[in-house]
């Protein structure tokens, strides 16, 4: 076991150097994670503005669903995926379990109703200040849908980003349907989960340094995208 | 309630080169509401109102607040439904495509976050039409042309309202209804406004609009509606209502007193 301060330097000369480990994990960590955002917002947008902009008997029973959802834990999602994909399973012919595009489905199931639930409460508020318009203009729904999406770009940018910080932190379900596989499906958290219990504190720390500057980076661009749509008054 | 001598036409009839008789077209600007009622949860907005409106002209509707004249506007333009009651265009019921030929301005502005020209490339594209020119020329109409560029929510109240109209102008529009849209502006911002619904109906373009103000009635309407309590007081010519109203209330709200 390496004390704290020794981890820490190897940490550091681990990033500065680009090793060449480090940089496969972390490469296919944005890939997985960004390709599971794209995913739920191509999914959960649209649906999450039809909500917006619709009545309907039990639609408040939808809302519950939709905001219980975001709380799914990642080990349960991460285990039904399992089961779907596992060769006894449905979808066993398919050959996922223990692939990158497992870990992205699991993923794009994880976050789907995030950005469904969040983009349903921004795409409503603006919907309220432009409902009338839309009617008396006789837009049909998916005009309607089109036009939310597109002036509400700001906030759904900000929407997408929560979901990709959930994503690329997440651990359980990826572990499960990914198997963290050395050079096939090892991402940055199941990286560090491991190193860690191995006692090889460098590299899950320089993983940990990566993963916390993307998380700040998030933070920036959410806090840069705020500040554009205030000045240019789209917020 | 008072109905005084004004030009009532659902239809416009003819002769052809001929001189048969061509068959009766209905003119789509030309509103009808047979007891046209709202009640929302169990209180009576709007009571039973009955009018026949000209297809020409600006007609104006006046009365204190809470009289029903931005629900009347509502509910002739189909954006709220009646508890009971009726409205015909050209003597059909309200459809889409009878909607697509009406446009509305409502009273505080709805901007949508884009720039001025894209504004008013939303309603054109509404309706099919992709035309930077005629984008141009309505922007340049309502005098916001040099702003085109600019996001339209940094527009002051005023200009935003000259861009809602110019949306609103952007369908082309048979009628245009309008939700006190000079409400809260400064006098040359009113003018302008006024000098654009003046041309419109200068067009043919028949114009119901809701207002409080008195000296705004005397300059732009050819008919006034008074509304108080949900019901319909008065309709008739502008002048008349302005100089001889008949009903109390319509007499207290030109003196500038309470209306019971």
């Amino acid at each position: 076991m390496q004390d704290f301060g020794e981890a820490f330097r190897l940490a550091v000369s681990l990033v500065l150097s680009g090793d060449a480990d480090l940089v496969e994990i972390v490469a296919l960590s944005l890939k997985v994670s960004l390709t599971a955002i794209g995913l739920a917002c191509v999914i959960g947008l649209p649906l999450g503005a039809i909500v917006a902009i619709t009545r309907f008997p039990g639609r408040n029973a939808v809302l519950i669903l939709f905001n219980a959802l975001m709380g799914l834990p990642p080990v349960v999602v991460g285990l039904i995926v399992y089961l779907h994909l596992s060769r006894a399973g449905p979808l066993g012919f398919l050959g996922l379990l223990y692939t990158p595009t497992a870990m992205i489905i699991a993923q794009t199931i994880l976050i789907t109703p995030i950005v469904m639930a969040l983009s349903r409460q921004v795409l409503e508020d603006l919907n309220a200040e432009y409902a009338e318009q839309f009617r008396s203009l006789v837009l049909s729904r998916w005009q309607q849908v089109r036009a939310l999406i597109w002036d509400a770009r700001f906030s759904l940018m900000t929407v997408a980003l929560a979901g990709f910080g959930r994503a690329v932190a997440e651990v359980g379900a990826v572990m499960i349907v990914g198997g963290n596989i050395d050079h096939l499906t090892r991402v940055m958290t199941t990286a560090i989960a491991l190193e860690t219990s191995k006692g090889d504190l460098s590299l899950a720390l320089a993983l940990g340094m990566v993963l916390m500057v993307i998380a700040l980076g998030v933070n920036a661009m959410v806090q840069s995208l705020r500040m554009t749509a205030v000045r240019h008054a789209y917020a | 309630m008072p109905m005084r001598d004004v030009a009532l036409n659902t239809v416009m009839t003819g002769n052809g080169a001929d001189g048969t008789a061509l068959p009766m077209v209905p003119d789509i600007r030309a509103v009808t509401t047979s007891d046209l009622c709202l009640t929302i949860g169990d209180k009576p907005l709007i009571r039973d109102v009955s009018l026949s409106l000209s297809p020409d002209g600006i007609t104006m509707i006046m009365g204190p607040n809470g009289a029903g004249k931005s629900l009347l506007l509502r509910l002739i333009h189909g954006l709220l439904p009646p508890s009971s009651g009726g409205v015909l265009w050209g003597g059909q019921t309200l459809s889409d495509d009878l909607r697509r030929a009406q446009s509305m301005v409502f009273q505080k502005p709805v901007v949508l976050r884009r720039s001025v020209a894209a504004n008013v490339e939303f309603a054109l594209k509404a309706r099919g039409v992709r035309d930077a020119a005629r984008r141009d020329a309505l922007l340049d109409h309502v005098g916001l042309l040099d702003h085109a560029r600019q996001p339209a929510r940094l527009l002051s109240g005023g200009e935003q309202q000259r861009l809602s109209l110019a949306r609103a102008l952007a369908t082309a529009p048979k009628v245009m209804l309008m939700d006190e849209p000079t409400a809260s502006l400064d006098p040359a911002s009113v003018l302008k406004i006024e000098e654009i619904v003046l041309e419109a109906r200068a067009n043919g373009t028949k114009i119901i609009f809701v207002t409080h103000d008195l000296g705004q009635a005397g300059r732009l309407a050819d008919d006034i509606i008074f509304m108080n309590q949900g019901r319909l007081h008065e309709y008739g010519p502008s002048d008349l209502f302005l100089s001889r109203p008949e009903t109390q209330a319509a007499r207290d709200f030109l003196q500038g007193r309470i209306v019971a």
